[in-house]
């Protein structure tokens, strides 16, 4: 069980927390003007990256907020974590 | 290839079991063949048998990075069935099944297939509903399938408990008599002895590292042993498919995830179906060691660490004490982890790719197992052919653009 | 059984651990015995002799113990009767109680006499694998032969029985955290454990033993010119005395995962039997989080093969050390050791104080001087260059036959017989790096001591000490110990200063390094007969893993998966390395280039009761009831789950069918006025400027245009295009909204708000809070619910004009605040009323008192269904788009939102989709079944070609017959058609496609 930490409330853990899958996936401003292979690689194809990988977790059980962490999916060593939106954390626990 | 009878063991127990041939070489990789398949799981070494066997195409290798069978062949709970909703799947599933079913024979294997039965149980109204949809499409497919009161329930696993005061009372279950399990292991046994006496070479620790193209099709592979030229190259990696992807340039729908499994210490015949229930999510079965053999779902985050984390076991247990209160002091005596690819739509990739003479096989999730033989039967033919069979055409990659999506999520377990 | 002749007399040796004063009887295979406290079920009956106790897994060899502890491949047993039983326990493991009962497994009829025993004889036919070989079957009926067979190979395998009963006992779950864990309270652990307390550290240290001390309980050893165990007292006191240390004895660590998370399993009411005491748990599973950990989980011994080394009577030499030196039993009158390493002399020394007769066989040429003359000296007759070829007798010992061994473990020469009735045998020691090999560590071979060691953890966190390092010397334990438990806390941050403890130890003069021995073979006449066992508890012999490299099963997985060695229930503990070894000598290659399997969890077998721990029964998921749950269950509700929720899924009165329950709460709500408790609904308050554009984003209708003190349907995407909820949201403000969800999404409606809202749209200034549980919904719902409700004190305007169909009013309903939706899903005129959660009950009351009929959740179903109304998880299952069901009204075209781009696909844009229709059998009298298929052919041969299937379908009390509604394919261009759905055996129902709407299709009653 991975311990987390959530830039918002410290350290918890993996339990109290939901995964979102990979990061950086920004949904297109203008969905008509794609191809069909372009919509499809926004909604399904995935980099599902062996090694280090930017992903989402929210705080599920906790303060409920998104951030993103980068975790190595061999090792699942983890360190790095980003909020969105300029959300800055109050204080680290 | 030397014919497996009991005639043979007896005739070998005179000379002390000296003189038993390899069951399959280990040859060093020749620099050139017809075809490469990638990864010898129990897919990949199907495809390879087949190809020799269906398709008279014999100059092929089989590169596994490990041990063969290592991956999710040698890790799965070894249940098979074909109970599946939708047309597409019922197809693939159920030619797997009837593989299977004379598997032993044609391998001269013997696979131990035990077809004693597949329970999937339903805990709500709502699971009732979907089972009833489910038997009834499988029927239609011409697939055995039938509705099981809980006391019906209960005369076919005594050990279940279908009192009404569990949290999550069993209301009923569909049963397909003709799934069960088998041995995992001898089935990639049996068809890498079969593909190798048929003359493919099975190269055990040989990792691809790069797949050559040139002019949008493939040439070849590197790996840790060389390069090898193939003029077709078949990927059949469970749990690595998107690296492999990567490597040829292009992105898979998939994410991959732990999946965890886990015996019990052996006992004597307690239960003598697999019992599957998606809504408690845990599922069971005896294997002839006399092992609880348990499953559950998998874990959330992406990770090719063949391993989980411990609320996943903990989760899935509370889940089998509440079904079977006598297992409670039983003992778990040994938990694993596979990789498992899993596709937006909980359906597998049997395609033909954006490089030519390239083919992929993947994202069976947590089900593989129990397609094996009709996965290798229908890429065999896709390759051979350059051009899906029908069993696999459903499959392509190109549903994801054309939104033909084959969703075997089933619906959302919403009621209002 | 006659007397415990084999137990010491007082004062032969120290007493070691077991209390002579405190005898407690016991029973084993209906006979009684008498042990003393202190004692494990092993020691005990070894008191009686080496007699049989199990039955081998394939051969059904006579067994008897083997080891003393985890190790343990033989002594299998089955403790206890009824719902107390447990299969499988080890012996070795056991603690002692009073009046505890166990038996032999995997015999029948007895353990001395098992008619299995047949398939020992049998065994040429019966190599490793040969299952894989026959019962292909031939001819017709493939596989009809090992179906025939299939029965009688599960009876013979597994070894002991379920219960029959659902266990009776509790257990408990406790979370710790720490800044060290020591796993292994030997002289290693206890010594590291010392060190980081006195740093300061919170440090835990578990044992899996009944005390801590790990090798040190066999007694023989000093530390500082005094029993060594005073130390082990004097270092307990001293964590005692610590601020933050637990000291956690019959506790075994089962696994170790991501980021130092240990699992341990402590005995608790365990070892008192079924007599504990009712306030104990029988186990307790801990979860410890710790900042570092160190293991010190010391090493196994490991035997080498000969022939018969299976018999009873013959044990690994440490396990003879530790039943002499700890609980005062020697099982036998005269021993022979056979070692090819130095710690077969301290038993030898050992057994010779206790004044037993030692043959000592060193397969080293020149046996370590030291070591050789003192044991000379205490009159062990020691055999320079000798090793065990084989062990005479079946049911126990009756003898041996050493030899000269030669380096590839030949016997050369001729054989010279033994007199002995006890055989220990020292192979080596095997470092138990299990845990270590859980986080993921690489074992890595030791050339000079012959085995396995952990890699360095300490990246992640994890230190080793002791024996687990390959450390032979009680010096370098506590030296290493030190060193892991100072480090470990100051990697913890505890950087208080210590000093290191100057110990003197007994270690002696150096000895001589091992000479590896895996098995003894040999080519003289006789030295064939009797196998040679590699996995004693799963019967796999040398010659089945020279079988297995012949077939090419040489990868250690297949050596394994194919023999099934070290696949038992001691997971090879004593197995593995030698199995991998002799596959080395058969292909040339090294251990390490063998390699090992990999360890996974857990360390030892764990009781699925301890995994589970409470969430059991009622507590195995969270019931979630509403606060008018009460007046339900006493008014003849029939609850069904929904999610967590129990709903009502109709009122029965006396003496009435289900069937007409809901028929009668039909009728009330079309002829009259009926109630339902719609507490369940997810609700959803959305605050801010930003709303409407939210809403636009994750509705596909427009929401420009929702006017304050108006309510409207929506339907949801996700990207796919594919619908996967629905409900009403109402404006109750210029900025606040209330989202009403299923009541099976409420949380992942939620849960995707947010997503959004933060990760992709962090500019909208919105927030979403859950209110779910803050209100009671009372549905109110009739041609009389207008009467009812304006009944209601309240503020509020029921008529039609101040509060029309799709409004929202807020005000005060009996002195509560409300907030009151005129929505429809029964099509009558309707009103949902919430107040605050407490109110329900009162509210309901009310509404029940004014002549309201309360309903559940099928009739409601039937009501809607007749209306046409879908319900997100029936009428679709994530494949099924606002267009399929026929919903383009509830579309916008003016504007992008979740999942609309995926519409225009190929696939999703055909015309002839599954759409949704509604169904009128033929034979108005006949229900369509519900997942009914439908098919345009209803002779056709299965394969058929299926068009869609029935998602709703029911005898309307409201309609003369029955309807349904279908998914069909191209339905709406069909409209009119006739078509079959199949019944489940066989035939079909003929029906006709028509609209689904079947009552009151323009609106007007529930406008009114």
């Amino acid at each position: 069980m991975l311990l987390i930490r959530c830039p918002y409330c410290g350290l918890r853990d993996e339990s109290e927390f939901s995964y979102g899958g990979e990061a950086d996936i920004a949904r297109p401003l203008e969905p008509e003007t794609l191809t069909d292979a372009e919509w499809a690689d926004y909604v399904f194809l995935r980099t599902n990256t062996k090694g280090r990988f930017r992903e989402q977790w929210v705080h599920a059980h906790g303060c409920g907020r998104w951030f993103t962490l980068v975790r190595d999916t061999v090792t699942h060593a983890h360190g790095e974590t980003g909020v969105f939106g300029g959300v800055e954390p109050e204080a680290d626990g | 290839m030397q014919r497996y009878s009991i005639f043979s063991l007896a005739r070998n127990a005179l000379t002390g079991h000296r003189n038993w041939p390899q069951a399959w070489r280990s040859p060093a990789p020749k620099p050139e063949y017809d075809v490469v398949i990638v990864g010898g799981g129990g897919h990949g070494l199907a495809t390879a048998y087949y190809l020799a066997a269906e398709h008279g195409i014999a100059n092929v290798a089989v590169l596994e990075k490990g041990w063969l069978g290592g991956g999710n062949t040698g890790r799965n709970t070894t249940i098979i069935r074909s109970n599946y909703l939708w047309d597409e799947s019922a197809a693939i599933y159920e030619k797997a099944l009837q593989l299977y079913e004379g598997l032993s024979r044609e391998l001269n294997f013997n696979i131990m297939l035990s077809q004693r039965g597949v329970l999937n149980l339903a805990h709500n109204e709502h699971d009732l509903k979907e089972m009833a949809r489910r038997v009834r499409a499988i029927r239609g497919n011409g697939i055995d399938s039938e509705i099981l009161s809980p006391a019906e329930i209960k005369k076919l696993v005594p050990a279940i408990n279908v009192s009404k005061d569990m949290r999550y009372p069993i209301l009923g279950a569909s049963l397909q008599r003709r799934g069960g399990v088998a041995r995992h292991d001898a089935v990639a046994w049996g068809f890498a002895r079969g593909a190798d006496a048929r003359g493919v070479d099975i190269v055990q620790n040989c990792e691809v590292t790069g797949i050559d193209r040139k002019g949008g099709r493939v040439t070849g592979v590197r790996t840790s042993l060389g390069p090898i030229k193939a003029g077709k190259v078949g990927v059949v990696v469970a749990g690595h498919a998107s690296v492999l992807a990567g490597m040829a340039g292009f992105r898979l729908p998939i994410d991959s995830h732990p999946l965890q499994a886990m015996v019990s210490e052996p006992i004597k015949p307690i239960l003598d179906c697999v019992v599957m229930s998606n809504a408690v999510h845990v599922y069971v079965s005896q294997s002839d060691k006399g092992e609880l053999v348990i499953g559950a779902g998998i874990d959330s985050f992406n990770s090719y660490a063949q391993r989980g984390s411990w609320q996943i076991i903990e989760g899935q247990m509370g889940a089998l004490v509440e079904l079977f209160p006598v297992f409670s002091r039983l003992r778990l005596m040994r938990s694993w982890g596979g990789i498992v690819d899993t596709c937006p739509d909980a359906s597998p990739i049997l395609s033909k790719t954006p490089v030519e003479g390239l083919y992929f096989n993947c994202g069976w999730g947590t089900g593989g197992f129990k397609a094996t033989p009709g996965s290798g039967w229908a890429f065999a033919h896709t390759i051979a052919r350059d051009e899906p069979h029908p069993l696999a055409a459903p499959f392509s990659l190109d549903r994801f653009t054309t939104g033909a999506l084959i969703d075997e999520h089933g619906a959302a377990a919403v009621a209002h | 059984m006659s007397g415990p002749q084999f137990r010491l007399p007082a004062d032969t040796l120290p007493d070691g651990r077991i209390d002579r004063e405190a005898p407690l009887g016991f029973s084993f295979n209906g006979e009684s015995f008498t042990g003393y406290a202190g004692d494990t079920l092993a020691s005990a009956l070894l008191a009686y002799g080496a007699f049989p106790l199990a039955r081998s897994f394939k051969y059904h060899r006579p067994r008897g113990i083997f080891g003393a502890g985890a190790e343990e491949p033989n002594a299998l047993v089955q403790l206890e009767t009824g719902g107390y039983s447990q299969p499988n326990l080890r012996a070795t493991q056991i603690e002692l109680y009073g009046g505890l009962s166990a038996a032999s497994v995997n015999a029948w009829p007895s353990v001395d006499f098992d008619l299995m025993r047949v398939n020992d004889w049998l065994s040429p036919i019966f190599p490793s694998g040969f299952y894989y070989k026959t019962f292909m079957g031939a001819g017709v009926g493939a596989g009809r032969w090992w179906r025939l067979f299939e029965p009688f190979i599960r009876r013979a395998a597994g070894f002991g029985r379920a219960p029959t009963a659902p266990d009776p006992d509790r257990y408990e779950r406790m979370n710790a955290h720490c800044d060290v864990l020591v796993v292994g309270a030997g002289p290693a652990g206890l010594s590291a454990a010392l060190a980081a307390a006195n740093r300061g550290g919170r440090v835990i240290l578990v044992d899996d033993q009944t005390e801590p001390g790990g090798d040190l309980l066999a007694g023989d050893r000093r530390i500082d010119d005094a029993p060594a165990m005073d130390w082990v007292a004097a270092a307990l006191e001293r964590l005692g005395a610590a601020p933050d240390a637990t000291v956690l004895a019959r506790t075994a660590v089962a696994g170790l995962y991501d980021d130092n998370f240990a699992t341990a399993v402590e005995s608790v009411g365990d070892r008192f039997g079924p007599g504990a005491p009712d306030h104990l748990p029988r186990l307790r599973l801990w979860r410890i989080r710790a900042r570092q950990i160190v293991l010190a989980t010391g090493a196994h011994e490991r035997p080498y093969a000969f022939a018969n080394n299976d018999t009873p009577g013959t044990m690994l030499g440490n396990a003879i050390r530790h039943y002499a030196g700890r609980y005062a039993v020697v099982p036998g009158r005269q021993a022979l050791l056979g070692t090819d390493n130095d710690s077969a002399y301290r038993t030898a020394l050992l057994l010779a104080r206790a004044g037993i007769p030692v043959t000592l066989a060193d397969a080293r040429e020149t046996p370590p001087s030291a070591l050789a003359d003192a044991a000379r000296q205490a009159g062990v007759d020691v055999e320079a260059g000798c090793a065990i070829s084989a062990v005479l007798g079946d049911r126990r010992v009756r003898g041996a036959k050493i030899g000269r061994v030669l380096p590839d473990g030949e016997i050369s020469g001729a054989l010279r017989p033994v007199e002995a009735d006890l055989v220990g045998v020292s192979g080596g020691w095997n470092p138990a790096l299990h845990l270590a090999s859980h986080r993921g560590a690489r074992p890595v071979w030791n050339e000079a001591q012959t085995c396995f060691v952990p890699d360095d953890l300490t990246a992640l966190g994890l230190r080793t000490a002791g024996a687990v390092t390959g450390a032979g010397s009680l010096a370098d334990c506590l030296e290493q110990g030190y060193a892991a438990g100072r480090d470990a806390a100051r990697a913890a941050g505890r950087t208080k200063r210590t000093r290191k403890p100057d110990l003197k130890t007994d270690d002696g003069a150096a000895g001589a390094p091992i000479r590896p021995l895996w098995a003894v073979t040999g080519r003289q006449p006789g030295s064939r007969r009797g196998k040679a066992f590699v996995d004693l508890q799963n019967d796999v012999t040398v010659k089945d893993v020279a079988l297995a490299a012949r077939e090419n099963y040489r990868s250690v997985e297949h050596l394994k998966r194919y023999t099934t060695l070290g696949m038992g229930t001691d997971q090879g503990k004593t197995a593995n390395v030698i199995g991998l070894a002799l596959m080395g000598v058969e292909t040339g290659r090294s251990p390490e280039a063998v390699g090992t399997t990999t360890f996974r969890p857990p360390y030892t077998p764990v009781p699925f009761g301890a995994l589970a721990g409470r969430d059991r029964g009622a507590l195995f998921d969270p019931v979630r009831e509403t606060p008018m749950f009460d007046w339900h269950a006493a008014n003849g509700a029939v609850f069904e789950d929904v999610g967590q929720w129990k709903r009502p899924y109709a009122y029965r009165r006396d003496g009435e069918s289900l069937e007409a329950a809901i028929g009668r709460e039909v009728r009330a709500v079309r002829n009259a006025a009926g109630v339902m408790d719609a507490s369940t609904l997810g609700k959803i308050d959305l605050k801010g400027p930003d709303v409407v554009t939210l809403l636009n984003r994750v509705y596909t209708n427009d929401w420009e245009t929702l006017k304050v003190g108006r309510a409207r349907y929506g339907l949801m995407c996700h990207e796919d295009g594919m619908i996967f909820d629905d409900g009403v949201t109402a404006r109750l403000a210029d900025d606040h909204y209330v989202m009403t969800t299923t009541t099976g999404n409420a949380v992942t409606v939620l849960n995707w708000l947010e997503m959004w809202l933060q990760t992709e749209w962090p500019e909208l200034r919105v927030f979403a809070t859950s209110v779910t549980e803050a209100w009671a919904t009372a549905t109110v719902a009739g041609p009389e619910a207008r009467r009812l409700v304006s009944g209601l004190d309240s503020d509020i305007d029921w008529s039609d004009d101040a509060f029309p169909h799709m409004a929202v009013r807020t005000g005060t309903v009996l002195g509560a605040p409300a907030r009151v939706f005129r929505v429809s899903f029964s099509g009558e005129a309707s009103w949902e009323i919430n107040v605050p959660a407490h109110c329900g009950p009162a509210l309901w009351q009310a509404l029940i008192d004014g002549g309201a009929t309360p309903y559940g959740t099928e009739a409601m179903h039937v009501l809607r269904a007749e209306k046409g109304f879908i319900i997100v998880g029936q009428e679709t299952d994530g494949t099924v788009t606002p267009h399929d069901l026929g919903m383009g009204w509830a579309v916008s075209k003016r504007k992008d939102f979740i999942g609309k781009r995926s519409w225009s696909r190929p696939d999703t844009a055909r015309p002839d989709r599954k759409h949704l229709v509604g169904l009128l059998p033929l034979d108005s009298g006949t229900v369509l079944p519900e997942g009914g298929q439908i098919v345009a052919d209803p002779e056709q041969e299965p394969p058929v070609t299926m068009l869609g299937h029935v998602t709703s379908s029911y005898k309307s009390p409201s309609l003369d017959g029955s309807f349904a509604l279908a998914l069909l394919k191209n339905g709406r261009n069909r409209m009119g058609d006739t078509v079959h759905v199949l019944r489940l055996d066989e035939g079909a129902d003929a029906a006709r496609v028509v609209a689904p709407a079947f009552y009151d299709k323009d609106g007007g009653r529930m406008r009114g």
